[in-house]
């Protein structure tokens, strides 16, 4: 019995006393994941926040079987990508951010959790790398880039991807794949653009 | 041009090195909203300021401000759920101010989880009454189909988590006094009656005199003093009764608006 069939184990015997060790739980890659689907603060959390209201409503109208069955990180996932559809949809409504009217994404993607002035320059380094990948996600079209997160970023097995996406694991598979080939043609466009600077 | 479809295992790594911790505000927002945790913040009142809690399921208490963690442990202690400090939902700071202000239109939503049926019946009994305007413990009994109950009812009011938006301020001892207040005590009862355009020491000196219920002698119909429907009262018409009985053998029939009722004394 892993720790998410305790807590569903939980849930089923008492909602109200066991939800705040589900959100402490998955609050965390919840977060990660809506940041990098959504590549804006704000905009995760109110993803995130939104995903974990809805799933305890939802817990609240299941019977007990139902929630001792649920296989909580895939479910939960399921209703954050969801909401991170919703809080897109609203915000290309709203007009883009200003990081997509930006042509190059890579500059102004916001990181949380920069590194302090003075800060050794790997550190700085590994922090702008991270940055760099982070905006190459973003500006990924949205299939690829939820397939690509999930698998990588949160580190999800083909099988929970195919019933968390609701696909079958081939079509999972070949979006992360698709999703990576597109990431290493980002790649190769940006060492052929330094390559070019550098030469001017 | 390399076109391998894997990732190396550097680029596996920042990939995976890509999480970050959720905002601590997260996991509160969450709590608040599904009515797990409350907010709380501060409000201005007639009676100074005061602390209101809320949650996703509506305000939750109201009461006199003070030191934050002597309220948060209070809120604890009643509720069972822990306050944090938070800032009103816009749509929710204006409607606590339409409904200090007298505007009873202004919807509230309540949070009133954990009190019994009939307290949240004297409450919701209690938000009937007009501002300007009070009715006897007794009154609330009757209304509520519990016409003995009259001191539960006392209590009930007194246990109103949420004084000001119930107005439990506008009920009042069946013998005319004031009677006691929960947000405290009964000198901020009279202030708040007196900002609501109420005299208390001449609705008092009234009840001493005897003076329960008052009749107007054109149309023959008795109310509760301080009913909406006899403000326009000539003063030659007016006509104190100390019972209903007295009022019926004189002639005079209840108002329908503000249904006084025989009330005992005693209560």
């Amino acid at each position: 019995m892993d720790a998410d069939d305790r807590l569903a184990t939980a849930l089923a015997d008492d909602l109200d006393g066991a939800f705040e060790a589900l959100v402490e739980a998955h609050q965390d890659r919840l977060y990660t994941i809506a940041l990098r689907m959504l590549g804006d603060r704000g905009d995760a959390e109110e993803a995130a926040q939104d995903a974990f209201v809805r799933a305890y409503r939802a817990l609240a109208s299941y019977d007990g079987q139902r929630i001792r069955e649920l296989r909580l990180r895939g479910w939960l996932t399921t209703i954050l990508l969801n909401r991170c559809r919703t809080v897109a949809t609203r915000r290309t409504a709203r007009g883009p951010r200003p990081v997509s009217i930006d042509g190059d994404p890579t500059r102004s993607m916001p990181e949380p959790e920069a590194p302090r002035a003075g800060a050794p320059p790997e550190v700085a380094e590994r922090h702008a790398e991270r940055e760099r990948w982070a905006a190459r996600i973003v500006a990924l079209p949205v299939a690829y880039r939820a397939a690509v997160i999930l698998r990588h970023v949160d580190g999800l097995s083909y099988p929970e991807m195919a019933a968390t996406l609701g696909r079958p694991e081939g079509t999972v598979k070949a979006q992360v794949h698709r999703g990576v080939a597109l990431l290493r043609t980002m790649l190769e466009a940006e060492r052929h653009r330094e390559l070019q600077e550098m030469t001017a | 041009m390399n076109q391998t479809l894997e990732l190396t295992d550097t680029e596996t790594a920042v990939m995976a090195g890509l999480t970050v911790a959720a905002p601590p505000t997260l996991r509160i927002d969450v709590l608040v909203e599904v009515g797990l945790a409350d907010h709380y913040a501060r409000i201005d009142s007639p009676l100074g300021p005061l602390v209101v809690a809320w949650n996703g399921r509506g305000v939750s208490s109201v009461g006199q401000a003070g030191d934050d963690a002597d309220f948060e442990a209070r809120h604890l202690a009643s509720t069972g759920r822990r306050a944090y400090p938070g800032t009103f939902p816009s749509r929710l700071a204006t409607a606590i101010k339409r409904r200090l202000d007298g505007d009873r239109r202004a919807r509230i939503t309540l949070d009133l989880r954990g009190h019994s049926a009939f307290e949240q019946d004297v409450w919701r009994k209690a938000l009937d009454i007009p501002r300007g305007e009070v009715r006897p413990y007794g009154w609330v009994a009757a209304e509520i189909g519990r016409p003995k109950a009259v001191r539960a009812v006392g209590t009930a009011l007194g246990h109103n988590p949420v004084p000001l938006i119930v107005p439990c301020h506008r009920v009042v001892r069946t013998d005319g006094s004031i009677g006691q207040y929960s947000l405290g005590g009964p000198a901020n009862k009279r202030t708040i009656l007196s900002a609501e355009g109420l005299d208390p020491d001449e609705m008092e000196d009234a009840a001493r005199r005897g003076e329960r219920l008052l009749g107007c002698a054109s149309t023959k119909i008795v109310c509760w003093p301080t009913c909406r429907t006899g403000r326009h009262m000539l003063e030659r018409n007016r006509r104190p009764f100390r019972s209903l009985a007295e009022a019926g053998a004189a002639g005079y029939r209840p108002c329908k608006i503000c249904r006084p009722v025989a009330v005992p004394i005693a209560a």
